[in-house]
């Protein structure tokens, strides 16, 4: 991994944000530097209001940072670019879009590809993701597996250098949420992008990627990163494997740990007291 | 389903007799228990009405009936027609103030909704003038405009102004912010979101103004022609009020109402066209 070249670069990332009537910023941020490799499935896990989504936001350009840059492929970022897609954690679907054109919606944003591209791009992309013959069905007619489907081929359809995932698949129900994992790798497999995954679900950090950089909270920050040593491609079947649990276990119990700090998770003896009081 | 020989609960004849999806059918008053229902309950209103009327226990002074209402209504637009005068005056009236509120109150309120300095600068004229009932101009709007159609116009853009503009701002402002993320996270122009994704979803709100403003540049006219001028369907109500005659009266209230239905009704086609994406429902 070391031999191929960075893709993202993150040096010294903070954010902070200001409420009304506190005296003091929410640390969302503090002091992040990561980098991805070109081609690289790197998942970014951590408890609810790590900063996760910040950070995406920020790589995404939708957000500016108080202290520190990304840079992709050598070149600081200033904005939204057409070398990322972004899929959010909600579908952000147009609501009086069809599916088709939905799909085509990043790609006419972009300005990237002519008229007859975006055709063939968005038909292939709503095939890749298993939706053909849903073209004309509206966002609401369509189930929230589907519609995240509809968002991911929005993505992937603008042809990204690099994919940002939020938490996609953290609203579905666990067996869509395996198969979409599963049918991710697939994607993936054939498409070759660097890919930053952001997820709250240790196992399918796990499972996608090739290394998982686990987030602090309070403030949110960078904690450790573990190599993901697993052959590809995966199955799910994986997920079964002892040496995958011990992995697993291991980001858990430093997760745990920072929840225990955090005061998210109550031991044993507050919880007891509590319920005496 | 169980190509890979896995056991199904489903006997394996389940499927030989009736599993083929149909579509429920509805039967014809199913698809319009609406209308059907709505139409019976103003018949038998009208027959009760018409019954009291025809027996002589509703007083013509105070009053009228269904049929000599009819029958006015009739000879006002298609015999002597006194009243189709009055009545395209007005609608000219009506059509004019109504259009020129509308072509300027939708630009502005889109315009108003997305820029906030220009939004806060007119925020407190904008309130003051939509809470003071409009009534109070129209002394004010005839020593600027006289007695004839363009006071009449200016009073009906006066009424249908503030709830088209008013309801347009509010559209804008209530466009989903992770849509607009969505879009400028695909490097979305200012012109690509308003045409993409403010637009779009500020419609419905622009068509509910539309109604509100229609309601308010009815009473406009009404009202305007009512208490100044020599002309309109407002006009003729206050006559037909000073001289009793309730027919005349009741037939002015059947063309106002008759109006804002069928306005109404255009505008819900017009809504309905744009909505069609919305999943049905009853
Ligand atoms: N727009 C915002 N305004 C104020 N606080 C915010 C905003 N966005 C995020 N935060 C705060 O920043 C922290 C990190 O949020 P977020 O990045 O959404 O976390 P995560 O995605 O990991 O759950 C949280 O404490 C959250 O309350
Ligand atoms: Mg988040």
């Amino acid at each position: 991994m070391g031999s191929r070249p960075n893709k993202l670069v993150a040096t010294g990332i903070s954010k902070y944000f200001w409420m009304k009537g506190e005296p003091d910023p929410i640390p969302a941020l503090t002091n992040v530097t990561l980098s991805i490799a070109e081609g690289e499935f790197v998942c970014i896990v951590g408890p609810s209001g790590c900063g996760k989504t910040t950070f995406l936001n920020i790589a995404t350009g939708l957000l500016a940072p108080d202290a520190g840059r990304i840079e992709i492929a050598g070149k600081q970022i200033d904005g939204p670019g057409r070398d990322r897609a972004t899929v959010f954690q909600q579908p952000r679907l147009l609501p009086w879009r069809t599916t088709l054109a939905n799909v085509t919606y990043g790609m006419e944003l972009q300005r990237k590809f002519d008229k007859s591209e975006i055709e063939d791009r968005a038909a292939h992309h709503i095939r890749l993701v298993g939706l053909a013959g849903f073209e004309r069905h509206y966002p609401a007619e369509l189930s929230g597996g589907m519609q995240q489907r509809v968002n991911l081929a929005r993505a992937l359809a603008t042809d990204p250098e690099i994919l940002l995932m939020d938490e996609p698949f953290a609203a579905l129900d666990a067996q869509t949420r395996e198969f979409m994992q599963a049918e991710l790798l697939r994607i993936w497999s054939h498409a070759g992008k660097t890919v930053l995954f952001v997820t709250h679900q240790i196992d399918e950090a796990a499972f996608l990627s090739d290394r998982v950089i686990v987030f602090g909270t309070r403030p949110g920050r960078l904690k450790q990163e573990f190599a993901v040593p697993f052959e590809r491609p995966r199955t799910l079947a994986l997920k079964r494997r002892p040496d995958f649990l011990t992995l697993v276990d291991g980001i858990w119990a430093l997760i745990e740990e920072e929840g225990t700090r955090a005061g998210l998770v109550r031991t044993a003896e507050a919880t007891t007291g509590e319920a005496r009081a | 389903m169980n190509a890979d020989g896995q056991v199904s609960v489903i006997p394996a004849d389940a499927g030989a007799a009736g599993a083929e999806p149909v579509r429920p059918t509805e039967s014809f008053y199913q698809r319009n228990e609406g209308a059907i229902v709505g139409s019976l309950s103003v018949v038998f209103v009208l027959a009760i009405w018409q019954a009291a009327w025809s027996a002589g226990r509703i007083d013509p002074l105070f009053f009228s009936g269904p049929s000599a209402i009819f029958a006015r209504l009739w000879d006002g637009l298609f015999g002597s027609g006194d009243i189709l005068e009055h009545l395209a005056f007005s609608a000219q009236n009506f059509a004019t103030g109504f259009s020129i509120a509308a072509l300027v109150a939708i630009p502005l309120g889109i315009v108003l909704g997305w820029y906030r300095l220009p939004r806060l600068i007119l925020d407190p004229f904008i309130n003051g003038l939509y809470s003071t009932p409009r009534i109070v101009f129209v002394p004010l709007i005839v020593i600027w405009f006289g007695l004839g159609f363009a006071s009449k116009a200016f009073i009906v853009f006066l009424s249908a102004f503030f709830p088209i503009l008013l309801n347009a701002m509010a559209g804008v402002r209530t466009t989903d912010d992770e849509l607009l993320g969505a879009a400028r996270s695909f490097r979305a122009t200012q012109w690509d979101l308003f045409r993409t994704v403010v637009l779009p979803s500020t419609v419905p709100f622009i068509i509910v103004g539309l109604r509100q403003g229609l309601a308010h540049g009815l009473i406009g006219v009404v009202v305007g022609e009512f208490f100044a001028g020599s002309k309109g369907i407002g006009y003729l109500v206050g006559q037909a009020g000073m001289m009793f005659k309730t027919d005349l009266l009741f037939a002015c209230v059947v063309i106002v109402a008759g109006a804002g239905i069928g306005i109404s009704a255009v505008l819900q086609r017009v809504e309905g066209y744009f909505q069609s994406w919305r999943p049905s429902s009853n």
